[in-house]
């Protein structure tokens, strides 16, 4: 006993001495571990805002194109097209005499391609079986987390004319 | 011959144990931080999500309360720190 307090090294003095001590040292550093990943996360989010201004800038303005006839489909019928590009199809459904809506095409849970189904009124993907409500794109049933984006459509003489997405800037 | 004692000052160099209260109230702010950073985690997610889903109205209110969150789990960090240094750890 005498010994060890004659010859304390030095390294005692850095790392704790009592087990208190250690808990402290262990429970502070875990905190200051805590408070950097929140950092990383508050970082994470400005990035993704970021991200967001610069997809906005970039951002196309929505092309203006004949859908479909007012008389080309029945009550009940569907016509696919693309929108706003070639690679976005999309699905026009005449709902009823003056009820036009339309949708993209690619389910929001995987990509799979919707149809109209005509008996329920309802979109239905047939991969993972989700449904959407035709009359709003709302999710129904099924795995899809989003309902389906919608085409703003607008009727133009004797055409239909799809004129943007909507919650996007109107070209 | 005797050995000569030990030097008093050396033993006195050791800090003091904690008390039971300062532990406590490092734990609680440790506690505090957790959940402000699972609160912010959710948030990173969901505006994650968000963003992948085409839209931008959430960006700007996740990032403010995601800054908000971290000012919080920051301060919490430096009450850490005092509450430390008050009890001599």
């Amino acid at each position: 006993m005498k010994r060890e307090s004659r010859s304390l090294p030095v390294w005692r003095e850095d790392v704790p001495f009592r087990a208190a001590e250690e808990r402290l040292v262990m429970r502070r550093q875990f905190g200051k571990f805590m408070v950097l990943t929140s950092l990383g996360m508050f970082l994470g989010n400005l990035w993704i805002l970021l991200k967001t201004w610069r997809r906005r800038a970039q951002r196309p303005l929505s092309p203006v194109i004949s859908v479909a006839g007012v008389g080309e489909l029945a009550v009940g019928d569907v016509k696919i097209f693309s929108y706003p590009t070639a690679n976005d199809p999309c699905l026009l459904v005449r709902l009823g005499p003056g009820d036009w809506v339309a949708y993209s095409q690619k389910c929001t849970h995987l990509s799979c391609a919707v149809v109209y189904e005509r008996a329920t009124g309802r979109l239905a993907c047939p991969c993972h079986h989700g449904y959407f409500a035709a009359a709003t794109g709302a999710v129904l049933q099924g795995p899809p987390p989003r309902p389906l984006p919608r085409v703003r459509l607008e009727a133009r003489g004797a055409e239909i004319v799809a004129v943007g997405m909507e919650g996007e800037e109107h070209g | 011959m005797a050995e000569a004692p030990a030097p008093l000052s050396r033993a006195r160099r050791i800090p003091p144990a904690p008390d039971r209260r300062a532990l406590a109230v490092i734990g609680g702010a440790n506690v505090f931080i957790g959940i402000l950073l699972v609160i912010q985690m959710w948030l990173l997610s969901a505006s994650l999500e968000t963003f992948l889903s085409g839209h931008d109205e959430g960006a700007v209110p996740g990032a403010i309360v995601s800054g908000l969150l971290f000012a919080g789990c920051l301060l919490l960090g430096r009450f850490m720190d005092r509450a430390e240094r008050t009890a001599g750890g």
